[in-house]
């Protein structure tokens, strides 16, 4: 026997001490681990919600302001399409979707129209409402997680148009009631012929009063080659806030890189506020968790006085007593740790998605993490009680007892 | 000689009020001297003893422990020395509650670090020696009290010490069983030829010494340290 050995017997004999410090420790790591994983659940949730809300970057052509973008003029300046291949070349990170877009005012039919070119296959439904149309296309994969694969949330899931050809289009719902078409009717637009593939429900946007073609289509049919009036960027709002648009503006010199700043300083504000949240709980667990752990480590060492009087008439020095009661925390914070992570993990993947209406998945990376606070709060907790016992008068004790 | 004082002085701050609980205190102890210390209770017999074994800290005064002056010690030299020197039988035993017989009577042995056969080979041979061979694996409540001492007596025997101190270990025994441990604690004293100090109020416990110490007020007032 050595004194690790008087330690594990002191464990097992009192069993329901060492179950109310394990369940201490358990319960602290629990909810430690329990709050992390729904705060970066709810984080990454919050974070694809705020992702969907549409394009957050715009690419304009350098002296072009966004009036220009919106009112579309015959003389709008333009810049080459080939800026594209450029940005996807430049592999930058958070950035999760490219659109080019040519818009136009003309006159369809006798009707003032916007035309906006899209390529189909970048060009996201991002609207829930283009989707009710019929629009679908393939799922895009997000990149603002970290993790690439779509969200299994369907209502934040965002697919690209993959269902229009180049000789069909796209009409906005005033657009389509002025021009008095429908899905399946045939449209002259400067002598090219489209058929309607789509008439989209009312929006309340710009779109309502926008005819929709291929942006090659569309291209050829103004004669302009390879030009677009601008490129719409999803980015991720994270590496927004870490300086993406400066880093466009390096990759575009010539263009003009601009946030589209409302949405982007929500989704800013709000990830920082998440972030501030998520280490604000877990200050204030780990305070607790702290101070209950160190609190049944006193509760144990004043039980224990006797036997430490005992070790120390003996000849323990006050470093093996010290040693003694640490061994005992960190045995408690290991098993502690292990089963805090387990319990925590359980209860919200089980609980979140019908209780939080989230779905939390677990954190493999905070097994070792769980482990390690735990013993280290163990262990901080019984510093003090475990330095003080080393104090206790032994004479008193013997005397005493 | 194997432990000296010379003038060796306790007081105590109690509420403001110092109180003397040894005043100049001279002893002698031979080797394999049984010295019975005597004395009516609060005379400092308890603080006597607990003051050799560097429990208490003296306020006047030197010990001197065969060639060593012990008074100066810190407290790991102190916690070495007891662990080397001294063996423990007190009032109550001080048996660890959740070890075994054995296991009691291994701890000095684990505190100096020794192998796990070792102990055990020890812990065996000093349980029968005090007769309680067949009680190895039995926790300290389920002994009776006797036994219970007998383990603490084999325990202060572990590490062969040079001197066993005593603090009243019949106090709470019924008289045969004290009878029991005194002759225990005498023919041990006679055997193995260790010094034994050791405190009691029993005047019939005091006739087991060789030696013996009376002690009032703090004040030894007799002490016929020649063999009884």
């Amino acid at each position: 026997m050595n004194l690790a050995g008087v330690a594990w017997k002191e464990l097992s004999h009192r069993r329901s001490s060492l179950v109310s410090g394990l369940v201490a420790i358990t319960l602290g790591i629990a909810v430690i681990v329990g709050v992390r994983s729904v705060t970066v659940a709810s984080e990454h949730a919050v974070a694809v919600k705020l992702d969907s809300l549409g394009a957050n970057v715009l690419v304009l052509p350098q002296g072009a302001t966004v009036d220009d973008y919106h009112t579309a003029d015959i003389d709008a300046p333009t810049f080459p399409e080939e800026y594209v291949e450029r940005m996807v070349t430049s592999a930058l990170l958070g950035v999760e979707n490219i659109s080019p877009k040519l818009t136009r005012r003309l006159k369809v039919e006798g009707t003032p129209l916007v035309l906006t070119g899209i390529l189909p296959d970048s060009e996201v439904a991002s609207k829930p409402t283009w989707q009710l149309e019929g629009l679908e296309g393939a799922t895009v994969e997000h990149v603002c997680s970290g993790k690439l694969g779509a969200h299994a949330d369907p209502r934040l899931q965002r697919k690209v148009i993959d269902v229009l050809g180049e000789d069909e289009c796209i009409l906005g719902y005033e657009a389509a009631h002025r021009l008095n078409k429908r899905e399946g009717d045939t449209i002259e637009v400067e002598g090219v012929t489209l058929t309607v593939n789509t008439v989209l429900s009312a929006t309340g946007t710009v779109d309502d009063d926008r005819l929709f073609m291929h942006l090659h289509a569309m291209q050829e049919m103004l004669g302009i080659g390879a030009q677009v009036s601008a490129i719409e960027v999803m980015g991720c709002c994270e590496q927004i806030s870490e300086g993406l648009l400066s880093k466009l503006r390096n990759v575009l010199p010539d263009t003009r890189v601009t946030g589209i700043a409302q949405i982007v300083s929500t989704q800013i504000e709000t990830n920082r506020l998440m972030d501030k949240i998520s280490w604000g709980i877990l200050v204030i667990v780990l305070l607790v968790g702290g101070l209950s752990i160190g609190n049944y480590m006193w509760g144990n060492v004043t039980q224990r006085r006797r036997e430490i009087g005992i070790l120390r008439m003996l000849g323990a020095r006050r470093a093996r007593i010290i040693g003694l009661l640490l061994a005992k925390a960190i045995v408690l914070g290991i098993v502690g740790g292990l089963l805090g992570y387990a319990l925590g993990t359980l209860v919200v993947t089980i609980m979140g998605p019908d209780t939080l209406g989230l779905q939390v998945r677990a954190l493999p990376g905070w097994l070792g993490g769980s482990v390690l606070l735990a013993v280290t709060v163990a262990v901080l907790g019984s510093l003090l009680p475990a330095w003080l016992a080393s104090r206790f008068d032994p004479s008193a004790n013997m005397q005493e007892i | 000689m194997l432990l000296t004082t010379e003038n060796l002085g306790k007081r105590y701050e109690r509420r403001g009020v110092a109180v003397d609980a040894l005043r100049a205190v001279d002893l002698e102890i031979e080797e394999r001297a049984f010295v019975a210390v005597t004395g009516p209770s609060g005379s400092g017999k308890t603080t006597l003893l607990l003051t050799l074994a560097g429990l208490l800290k003296p306020t006047a005064g030197r010990i001197r422990f065969r060639d060593k002056q012990l008074e100066g010690f810190s407290d790991a030299q102190w916690a070495s020395f007891r662990h080397a020197n001294l063996g423990f039988v007190m009032q109550n035993f001080s048996l660890v509650p959740y070890l075994s017989a054995r296991e009691n009577v291994t701890l000095p042995l684990a505190i100096a670090g020794s192998k796990g056969a070792a102990q055990k080979k020890r812990a065996t041979e000093l349980l029968e020696r005090v007769g309680l061979g067949d009680r190895a694996s039995h926790l300290p409540r389920e002994l009776s009290a006797g036994q219970q001492q007998r383990v603490a007596i084999a325990r202060a025997l572990a590490n062969e010490p040079a001197l066993v101190l005593a603090d009243e270990p019949t106090g709470n025994l019924d008289p045969a069983l004290a009878t029991d441990v005194l002759d225990l604690l005498r023919s041990l004293n006679e055997e193995s030829g260790t010094a034994i100090l050791m405190v009691t109020h029993s005047p019939e416990a005091a006739r087991a010494g060789t030696h013996r110490v009376h002690i009032e007020d703090g004040l030894v007032v007799d002490a016929s340290l020649q063999p009884a």
